[in-house]
């Protein structure tokens, strides 16, 4: 007989002893422990889950931060720049402003030298031109022309208007002194009593006179008493010139300021 | 020249006998055991473990895989039982290997005893599964006239899986026994590795079978896979 009843039932009971002993010393700890390593890998899923989710939300957080950083920067860089054009042109003009506001008074600075040597100049000329008229005139006077002046004198005399004549009168009259008469050459014996004549005649009364030679007359002759002059010389006509000429650039300056202005 | 190890007796008082099969069953089990409670003393719980006991995961793991891939939808629930029933047979058949050892396996008395627990836990799984009436009621299909056919297939399965186990491992045995006294040398080796082989095979075979059986008796709850 092949099979051994109790050897049979010693089997089974020892499978079943085997069964229990694996059950307690081989599954439950190997189960237990990929139990646990299965959990330990879901939880550390889940947690790198949970840090990428994490992740994601501060990647987006950073995201728009950055986008509105460039946003604002944008904006700024754009606000900047139309500053600094703002600025560029205001500069632009003021330099521009600066710059006319330097020529205009260059212009005029170079208006007022240039008129200063014209005076300069005029005066120079005028000088030069009344010392050769005066040498000139100088060079011709002599006794014919002192004749002429006499004559002139004499005849201009009489021909005073009026009130000219009582001014002169009044003033002959209060004159305690001899009137004054002055010429650049003496005056001939013939001259000095036909002036005395004239005077007696245009202001009807018995006038004084004194007879002075001034060279510095020129050529001419001139009647003075208590502050009142009648006088017709070539000295008197070079100072109406040189008065005349004197004006002159005083009247000429007004309409080159205004002409300056303009540019 | 034996032909079960049941023969060889070491010890006997009366009708209890302490022989060959039973002590090397308790020695295979001294093994397993202590191997199994060496190994898992130090036992990981991260990622990081020793190679023994990525060996013992490997191989309840894929026990469990085996199981679940039969159709028992709670591979641990049977682990026990078919994990140790693999493990028992594949240690003994693995044994093989050393001089002058007689595999347990080889004894018709230990595999009739495999195949008795067997054909008992079927019914208790099967019974545990969908309760008493549910499982009778198994052996009514598809027609009450099946009743007796059942019953016999049942018998007659348990027969086949002692019987099965018991010639190939005492096959393997005898083949080499007789191969030493004609050519002692390179054929016993080349025989042995062979009967290795058809060891695994057989430990693989009884325990799916085994669960195949229990599958059949706890499927009626359970919907048929697509």
């Amino acid at each position: 007989m092949l099979i051994d009843w109790f050897t049979v039932a010693a089997q089974v009971v020892n499978f079943l002893i085997l069964v229990w002993l694996l059950k307690r010393f081989l599954y439950r700890p190997i189960l237990n422990a990929i139990d646990a390593r299965e959990q330990r890998i879901a939880a550390a899923l889940a947690d790198a889950e949970a840090k990428k989710i994490e992740a994601e939300q501060e990647r987006t957080t950073f995201s728009q931060k950055n986008q509105s950083l460039d946003q604002e920067r944008a904006a700024l860089m754009s606000q900047a720049t139309a500053e600094a054009n703002t600025e560029r042109l205001r500069l632009l003009d003021e330099a521009r402003q600066e710059s006319t506001n330097l020529r205009a008074r260059l212009q005029e600075s170079l208006n007022i030298e240039q008129r200063s040597l014209n005076e300069a100049l005029a005066r120079r000329v005028l000088d030069e031109v009344l010392a050769i008229a005066r040498k000139a005139l100088g060079d011709l006077a002599e006794t014919t022309l002192e004749e002429r002046m006499v004559e002139v004198f004499l005849r201009r005399l009489p021909a005073l208007d009026r009130q000219a004549k009582e001014t002169l009168a009044k003033a002959l009259k209060t004159q305690s002194d001899p009137a004054l008469v002055r010429s650049a050459f003496a005056l001939s014996n013939e001259q000095c009593r036909a002036i005395q004549t004239a005077v007696n005649e245009t202001f009807s009364a018995e006038i004084p006179l004194r007879f002075e030679i001034v060279p510095a007359l020129i050529s001419g002759i001139e009647l003075t008493t208590n502050g009142q002059k009648l006088a017709w010389s070539i000295a008197d006509y070079l100072g109406s010139l040189e008065n005349a000429i004197n004006d002159l650039p005083k009247t000429q300056s007004e309409p080159e300021t205004r002409q300056g202005a303009d540019v | 020249m034996h032909l079960s190890p049941d023969e060889i007796i070491f010890w006997q008082y009366g009708f209890i006998k302490l022989n060959v099969t039973i002590v090397t069953t308790w020695g295979l089990m001294g093994v397993l055991v202590i191997a199994a409670k060496l190994l898992t003393r130090e036992r990981s719980t991260v990622l990081e473990r020793s190679r023994w006991q990525n060996l013992l995961e490997i191989i309840v793991t894929g026990i469990n895989q085996q199981i679940s891939e039969v159709g028992l939808q709670q591979p641990q629930k049977y682990l026990g039982f078919l994990g140790s029933l693999f493990l028992f047979i594949a240690t003994a058949s693995l044994f093989t290997i050393v001089p002058g050892y007689d595999p347990p396996t080889g004894s018709l008395s230990t595999t009739t005893a495999l195949a008795i627990c067997v054909f008992v836990a079927v019914p208790l799984f099967g019974i545990q599964d969908q309760g008493l009436a549910g499982y009778l009621k198994e052996y009514l299909k598809p027609t009450v006239i099946m009743l007796p056919f059942n019953i016999i297939s049942e018998l007659s399965r348990t027969l086949a899986l002692a019987v099965r186990l018991f010639g190939n491992m005492m096959s393997g045995t005898m083949i080499i026994a007789i191969l030493l006294t004609i050519t002692p040398f390179i054929f016993p080796i080349a025989l042995s590795v062979l009967g290795l082989l058809t060891g695994m095979v057989q430990a693989y075979i009884f325990s799916i079978l085994a669960a195949v059986y229990i599958a059949a008796a706890t499927r009626a709850r359970q919907p048929a896979p697509e």
